[in-house]
């Protein structure tokens, strides 16, 4: 275990703890990127490099836009008088809490037949295109039609909001 | 009725005693027919009830006449009829009738005297409202009356006496809007009862011992020497046998009945009934019915009396008899009422019946009974003419110097009260009362009855004297005039009279007819059996103290007629004396604090233990249903109820409970899918563990 | 401990983060925050056991991966449509005052 794995995994889930602690919603997003940044790092660490820009592309690139652009367009109420956390937090951590000590106990118990070090493979793109439109053409159809029906969803949800908004101006 | 004749070995009997059993079944078939009238059938209930009667009486005749007949032959007529009514298992209830002179005579005297009576109560009762009924009843007793005098069963004597019994009560309580009337009947009943109890349980004991109740029946009979062998070697208590108990047991019957002392209570108070019902039932022949019943089962009560001696229950009879007689005289001398003086005298006369027939047997009794039934009956009749003559007015205090108004009546009357006084040789009461002092006079075990007797009879003379001054003497104390009665009622006072004087007789010693036929022997006229020693001092004494009587009374009230509101001159010369007589000797007053007090104590504890203890017991047993009910109720309602309302609650409840779950937040169902995915995840890990 | 493990570690531990934050805030879009943070976990844990487990020049975990990000994207951007309708009609987006749904 190399010391980067340990500064990345570090960066990561203080990204993610930021993400989730955090009372300013932009500044959760903001930590949202940096969490997708780590993983990404975490990517390329593990010989994963079109994955890992892949990851950097897709999530930082447009996710993490969508998310400040949503919260931006949502703040009519900011930062409500009862905290940001909901009144049974507690439960809730307590139950992430079980999950964790679950996944922790199950990977413990089964470490030893995890195997050890292997070959680094070399993966080209030209594999990961080759792949996709070989073996893979059916998922990548279908998300093909899952990205073009999200695309039109979101339009018609944005669309209509704006018939509507101008429907409750006028009254 | 089963003719089971060839069960029971039968003599020949003659004709008339085949039919002997119409005598009383038809007065009882007239009651019956006579039951169904309307009260508008006057006429035909009198005819029925007179027409059925001459039937019996002429039947009666016919019987006698054959009695008679066998007599003169020299034959004792003893011819039995005897039938089985009724057989559970083995054994038999036979019933049966007998004619022998015994029957006969009653026979004769029941059916006679009471035609006389019912023809004087068709003018007697002719203003009564209700006729019908008085004839129905009349005719039932005279059936029962005939029907106990030719038993020859003690179970057939013994319902015919219920029953005889029964038309008493109905006809003393004849005008039962008279809560007097009333009372008095129920007392008639009541008293009767205490003595048909001791009847019963002695037919009972018999029929125990002798396994039968017919009288004779070929020598199986219960009085018969085979049955009385085996009575009289049964020991009883206080030294008697199984017969001289028995035979105690039966005379309390018939002292209740004939109203000896104590059970005499009933027979004054009985004169509440009408006159021709006093007539017949309480001096002729329902009182004559206990005497009667003595004679019958005479064999059972002398049954082993030492030779000259007499027995333990023949003893007791005597003794009552003579004290009765005695005791009822004495009372009698203080009354004002015409009947109660009568009545009186009728318990006084039955007490010598019964001391006759104790200490001479039967023929000395029942020739008593027999004149007894005749000029008692005539007094009565008289008494009755007298009472409707003036005007339904019973007190002798305001009567009098009637001997002008009613002459006929008189008369009559007068040959009556001197029969019954026993005036000298030509009145039949002399001859029968000497006959009975005549008895008393050799009896062995004491002189004291005889000297009772005698003293009876000097008061009876006195009594009656008394009576005739205050009623007949003297001028008249009442309201309206006094007036003769109709012809219909004066004939069958001079019938009845005749025979007053004429029956005496058939039974002197000079010519013991009577004796001599009863005990079935021959008679002879001898009037030198009148002139014996012993015999003509009898007849002195008695002649002396008929006439000390009737001048000490005349002496006492003379031709006196003080008014109604004066004392009685006995009264003012022995108040003392006389205010026990008069409240006759405290008899009943003395039953009232003592039997009667009882009784309603004993009432009110049963009524006490009726309604605590027995009623407790019901009502503890309605409590426990109703508090099982009310459990029932509770259980119903809290346990089945409320445990099923408790449990739709629960639900109620449990569902409020779950729809909390619905939060309609959409966090609380992400922890809900993330904690089963723990769950499950665990689950799978843990198995894949193992 | 192997790489695998730690990367595997590394990868619950996100995933819990992100479950955590899903589950206890207010915000509607931090939970959408928290939901991808979980996608990203699960991606993290393909791309480790593509690294280290049997046959990875079959690129299987890769090629699971690449898409569960395109689908991610997805998701995020009708999700988030979503809750921006849901702000124009309820003024909020905080999901503790949502429960219109409630039984």
């Amino acid at each position: 275990m190399s010391i980067v794995f340990y500064l990345l995994a570090a960066l990561t889930v203080a990204g993610g703890l930021a993400a989730v602690l955090l009372k300013n919603t932009v500044h959760c997003a903001l930590a949202l990127t940096v969490a997708f940044a780590g993983l990404a790092l975490l990517f390329l660490n593990l010989d994963a490099q079109f994955a890992g820009f892949a990851q950097i592309l897709v999530y930082i690139g447009a996710v993490a836009i969508l998310v400040v652009f949503a919260i931006l367009l949502t703040r009519g109420s900011e930062t409500p008088k009862d905290g940001v956390f909901s009144r049974s937090w507690l439960a809730g951590l307590a139950i992430a809490a079980a999950v964790f000590a679950v996944l922790g106990w199950a990977l413990l118990q089964s470490a030893r037949v995890l195997p050890h070090e292997t070959a680094v493979p070399t993966v080209t793109v030209q594999q990961i295109g080759v792949a996709l439109v070989g073996r893979y053409v059916l998922p990548l159809e279908i998300v093909g039609m899952l990205l073009t029906a999200a695309l039109i969803g979101a339009v018609i949800v944005a669309m209509h909001e704006k018939v509507e908004h101008e429907k409750e101006g006028s009254k | 009725m089963q003719e089971a004749i060839s069960s029971i070995p039968q003599l020949a009997v003659s004709p008339i005693a085949e039919i002997l059993w119409l005598i009383p079944a038809v007065p009882i078939v007239a009651a019956g027919l006579s039951a169904l009238l309307k009260q508008s059938g006057r006429n035909t209930s009198a005819t029925l009830a007179i027409g059925s009667l001459s039937f019996s009486l002429l039947l009666s005749l016919v019987a006698f006449a054959h009695v008679f007949s066998d007599w003169t032959a020299g034959i004792a007529t003893h011819e039995i009829v005897n039938f089985t009514w009724m057989q559970f298992g083995a054994s038999n209830v036979d019933l049966g009738w007998v004619l022998d002179p015994l029957s006969a005579i009653m026979l004769v005297m029941v059916s006679f005297v009471g035609l006389l009576i019912f023809i004087y109560s068709t003018g007697y009762m002719k203003h009564d409202e209700n006729f019908t009924r008085f004839f129905c009843f009349m005719s039932l007793f005279a059936g029962a009356m005939l029907g106990v005098v030719i038993a020859n069963s003690l179970l057939l004597l013994f319902m015919c006496w219920e029953i005889v019994g029964l038309t008493s009560y109905l006809l003393i309580g004849f005008w039962y809007q008279k809560p007097s009337a009333a009372a008095a009947a129920k007392k008639a009943f009541l008293t009767t009862r205490i003595g048909d109890v001791f009847f019963l349980l002695g037919i009972v004991w018999l029929f125990a011992q002798t396994g039968t109740l017919l009288f004779y029946n070929n020598g199986a009979g219960s009085i018969e020497s085979a049955s009385l062998s085996v009575l009289l070697t049964q020991p009883a208590a206080l030294g008697l046998t199984a017969a001289g108990a028995i035979g105690l047991l039966i005379f309390a019957g018939a002292a209740g009945k004939s109203g000896q002392f104590p059970l005499h209570v009933w027979l004054p108070d009985a004169m509440e009934g009408p006159t021709p019902v006093s007539a017949l039932i309480h001096a002729a022949t329902m009182v004559a019915a206990g005497v009667f019943l003595i004679a019958r089962v005479y064999p059972l009560m002398a049954a082993g009396a030492l030779v000259g001696g007499t027995t333990m229950a023949l003893t007791v009879v005597t003794w009552v008899g003579a004290f009765t007689a005695v005791f009822a005289a004495l009372i009698a001398v203080a009354q004002n009422d015409i009947k109660r003086i009568l009545a009186y005298s009728t318990v006084s006369q039955l007490g010598y019946m019964m001391a006759g027939l104790g200490m001479g047997g039967v023929a000395v009794g029942i020739f008593h009974l027999i004149t007894h039934a005749f000029f008692k009956a005539l007094l009565f009749l008289g008494a009755g003419s007298v009472i409707h003559g003036c005007h339904e007015e019973q007190n002798i205090r305001r009567m009098g110097g009637l001997k002008s108004d009613m002459p006929l009546t008189f008369l009559t009357y007068a040959i009556g009260m001197l029969a019954l006084c026993g005036f000298p040789l030509l009145f039949s009461g002399f001859w029968s009362k000497d006959g009975i002092l005549e008895a008393a006079q050799h009896w062995s075990m004491a002189k004291a009855p005889f000297y009772m007797l005698v003293f009876g009879a000097l008061l009876t003379a006195f009594y009656m004297t008394r009576q005739m001054v205050y009623v007949f003497g003297g001028h008249w104390r009442g309201g309206k005039p006094a007036q003769e009665s109709p012809a219909v009622m004066i004939v069958p006072l001079g019938i009845l009279a005749f025979f007053a004087m004429a029956l005496g007789f058939i039974g002197t010693p000079a010519w013991p007819w009577f004796s001599a036929i009863l005990d079935g022997n021959a008679a002879n006229l001898d009037l030198n059996a009148l002139i014996e020693p012993g015999l003509l001092t009898l007849m002195a004494i008695s002649t002396v103290m008929v006439f000390l009587g009737i001048g000490w009374a005349w002496w006492f009230y003379g031709d006196r007629s003080p008014k109604p509101t004066v004392p009685d001159a006995l009264e003012k010369a022995a108040p003392i004396a006389w205010s026990w007589l008069s409240h006759k000797f405290y008899v009943d007053e003395f039953y009232g604090v003592t039997v009667i007090a009882f009784y309603g104590w004993w009432s009110r504890v049963s009524d006490w233990l009726d309604r605590w203890i027995w009623g407790g017991v019901v009502a503890g047993v309605a409590w426990a249903f109703s508090l099982g009910a009310r459990l029932n109720r509770f259980l119903d309602n809290n346990i089945v109820d409320g445990g099923f309302d408790k449990g739709c609650e629960e639900l109620t409840v449990g569902g409020g409970l779950l729809s909390r779950m619905q939060t309609g937040r959409v966090q609380t169902y992400l922890r809900i899918l993330a904690l089963a995915v723990v769950v499950l995840a665990a689950i799978l890990i843990w198995s894949y563990k193992t | 401990m192997t790489p695998l493990t730690g990367y595997l570690l590394v990868a619950a531990l996100l995933f819990s983060i992100g479950l955590a934050g899903a589950l206890t805030r207010r915000n509607a879009i931090l939970v959408l925050i928290g939901i991808e943070l979980m996608l990203n976990a699960a991606n993290l844990n393909l791309i480790a056991f593509w690294r280290y487990g049997p046959h990875p020049e079959a690129l299987t975990g890769m090629m699971f991966a690449i898409f569960s990000i395109a689908v991610a994207a997805a998701e995020a951007a009708v999700g988030l449509g979503l809750v921006i309708q849901i702000h124009r009609h309820a003024k909020t987006t905080d999901l503790d005052q949502m429960n219109r749904m409630k039984g």
